[in-house]
């Protein structure tokens, strides 16, 4: 049970990754962005190309740092991915949404679209590189480290969650301490009280984007170094992302991390009494829960 | 190929757009006239096609019963598979739009995507329910025993064709009643219709409902006509997102629209395989992906340069006003 719950929340550290952008969509720009699952895939099977290919190409070595199961390329991949699917994100919003927010479309054509969205570039995935699963690198033995209790953990999995812990205290003081960061809140409280106030909305939603897609990307390839590669690995993720950003409070980014690490624990706990292919249907249940007792999450604010 | 064998093609291509308009149908009562966002339109045609092949299958039995496990199978005719597809369909609409219905309109998509994919899990995972991944074979088509197996085909596009036109004159007939105004209230402006002193949660959940039951008739007639299902077939890809982009491409709000869309839709996803039927043997295998990739550059292209589809909206006021 405890290494259960160890694993998850490595899985839950993955799920705030992604519900932390998908939170700060639905705050910013106010529609669910069916494409964020999918962001996280772009962003795995980029680090991927760069990994076994670019990386490998330019001569880049493959040795792995001790016990890791990875070297310099995915450390250089790993930053190089979060900028490219940043770009990604915000090349949609400008070839799709900010058409649509001219148009002074409703939310659920945004939403429409973003399902749009999702679908071509998951299927730019399966164009390039095929349905089967993937991995950074394939026939490599990952060995666990025994604990006290049984609990095996993975070097990797210890990496991973610091790494998302570290991602989260930059975002943290990012949005705290820098001007475009309390530019952001403002917007997400109130979009017309922050435009009137001077702040370029624009040019707020281009870094929302950018920030989402970026931690989408940081999410997908830490999946993809923890379990493997696959085109449907984010349209998996969707689920439990939405459930996340719901539990946490739509539009909280706090909340979002918080909801990510329950909904992963809970996933992984239910293994114990579920066939492990339910795991999506858990964090399902948990939102619909939610969404009975206390639709507006648990860190729900009153004005909305 | 023979001028018969285009002939069977052209058959069956116009069954499964047949089938497909059912749906848009059904999605155009709750999207079209209410604006309910509903993507787990698969959840539906799952259950649809499931509850239909049970119905009209007896039990197996004796030795058979090893291979093929499923909860229930009544025997009954193929009528009974429909209407018991379009209940069963229409009470687990009721129970999605219980939590969301009362929320804002993305957590109806939420929650339908999600019921969608939990079927898809529980039907996979579930033997003893409908025989999991391998899923149901043989299930019965009506009036079987009239023409030579060749050309039943003719027959079941027929009854497709009978079951989309009663469908749509029923719903032309509710949507132009006073109900389908206070819908259509509903879509255009939930406060004022409220303050009209219309029960928005009643009305909403009326038209998801009646919507479901729509879908649930399409499932069960995808059933009988591939006589073999599997949780495998009820995809996001072909069981939901298909529809929206048919919906959206004939005009959302009319039932000519969701027909014509169907119609459409289904012929240039046919016809596009014509054409990667020519690339090289190594593209072939991902044709697929390219014919679905430029199905999504569409939708994206609807959506911003013609929202309102092909046909858009008919004008429809009482017949009292000119």
């Amino acid at each position: 049970m405890v290494e259960l719950i160890f694993y998850g929340i490595v899985l839950g550290s993955i799920i705030s990754l992604g519900a932390i952008g998908l939170s700060l969509v639905y705050g910013i720009l106010r529609f669910a962005n069916f494409a964020h699952g999918d962001l996280m895939s772009v962003g795995a099977y980029t680090a991927l190309f760069l990994v076994t290919g670019f990386l490998a190409w330019i001569g880049v070595s493959d040795a792995t740092f001790g016990p890791l199961s990875f070297g310099w390329r995915m450390l250089i991949a790993f930053p190089v991915s979060m900028l490219a699917v940043a770009g990604v994100a915000i090349l949609l919003d400008r070839v799709l949404y900010r058409k649509l927010r001219a148009k002074k479309s409703g939310p659920v054509i945004f939403a429409m679209s973003s399902l749009g969205a999702a679908f071509i570039l998951r299927m730019i995935i399966l164009i390039f590189w095929g349905a089967d699963s993937l991995f950074y690198r394939p026939g490599m033995l990952r060995p666990a480290y025994e604990l006290p209790l049984g609990v095996k953990i993975r070097p990797d999995q210890v990496f991973i969650i610091i790494l998302v812990c570290v991602l989260m205290t930059t975002l943290h003081l990012f949005l705290q301490k820098t001007k475009m960061g309390k530019a952001m809140r403002a917007t997400s409280d109130n979009i017309e009280l922050a435009r009137v106030s001077g702040i370029d909305t624009e040019r707020i939603i281009i870094w929302t984007w950018g920030i989402g897609g970026a931690l989408a990307a940081a999410g997908g390839i830490l999946y993809g170094v923890d379990v493997q590669l696959h085109p449907y690995m984010g349209w998996n993720f969707l689920i439990p992302l939405f459930a996340a950003t719901i539990l946490g409070s739509i539009g909280n980014i706090y909340g979002a991390m918080v909801g990510g690490f329950i909904i992963g624990v809970a996933q992984q706990v239910s293994t114990a009494f579920l066939m492990p292919t339910y795991k999506p249907a858990v964090a399902f249940t948990i939102m619909i829960v939610i969404l009975l007792i206390r639709p507006k999450g648990i860190f729900g604010g009153s004005e909305r | 190929m023979e001028l018969g064998g285009i002939f069977a093609y052209l058959v069956s291509l116009a069954i499964m757009a047949g089938i497909y308009a059912v749906f848009c149908l059904g999605l155009n009562i709750q999207w079209g006239y209410t604006g309910l966002f509903n993507i787990g339109i698969a959840g539906f045609f799952c259950i649809g096609a499931y509850a239909s092949a049970m119905i009209t299958t007896p039990k197996p039995t004796g030795i058979y019963a090893h291979y093929v496990q499923q909860i229930f199978g009544l025997n009954l005719p193929f009528i009974f598979g429909l209407c018991g597809a379009a209940l069963i369909c229409g009470i687990i609409a009721l129970l999605i739009g219980i939590p969301t219905l009362r929320l804002g309109e993305d957590y109806l998509a939420i929650a339908t995507l999600g019921i969608a994919e939990t079927f898809r899990l529980i039907f996979n995972n579930e033997h003893w329910l409908a025989n999991g991944p391998r899923g149901l074979m043989g299930l019965p088509q009506p009036f079987q025993g009239l023409v030579d197996p060749r050309h039943y085909n003719y027959i079941y596009l027929v009854i497709i064709l009978m079951v989309m036109l009663l469908i749509y004159l029923l719903i032309e007939r509710v949507i132009r009643s006073p109900w389908g105004r206070v819908l259509r209230a509903i879509r255009e402006d939930e406060v004022s219709a409220a303050m009209s002193g219309k029960n928005i949660f009643y009305f909403k959940m009326q038209s998801l409902v009646f919507g479901a039951m729509v879908m649930g008739v399409g499932g069960a007639l995808y059933a009988h006509y591939t006589k073999a299902i599997s949780p495998d077939v009820f995809t996001p890809l072909y069981g939901t997102f298909i529809i929206w982009v048919m919906l959206m491409a004939g005009g959302s709000g009319n039932n000519k629209g969701a027909i014509l869309g169907a119609y459409m839709i289904w012929g240039i996803w046919i016809g596009t395989k014509f054409i990667t039927d020519l690339l090289p043997y190594t593209l072939k295998a991902r044709a697929p992906y390219i014919r679905f990739l430029l199905i999504g550059i569409l939708l994206e292209i609807i959506l911003i340069y013609r929202p309102q589809g092909i046909l858009g909206e008919e004008k429809k006021v009482s017949k009292m006003i000119d």
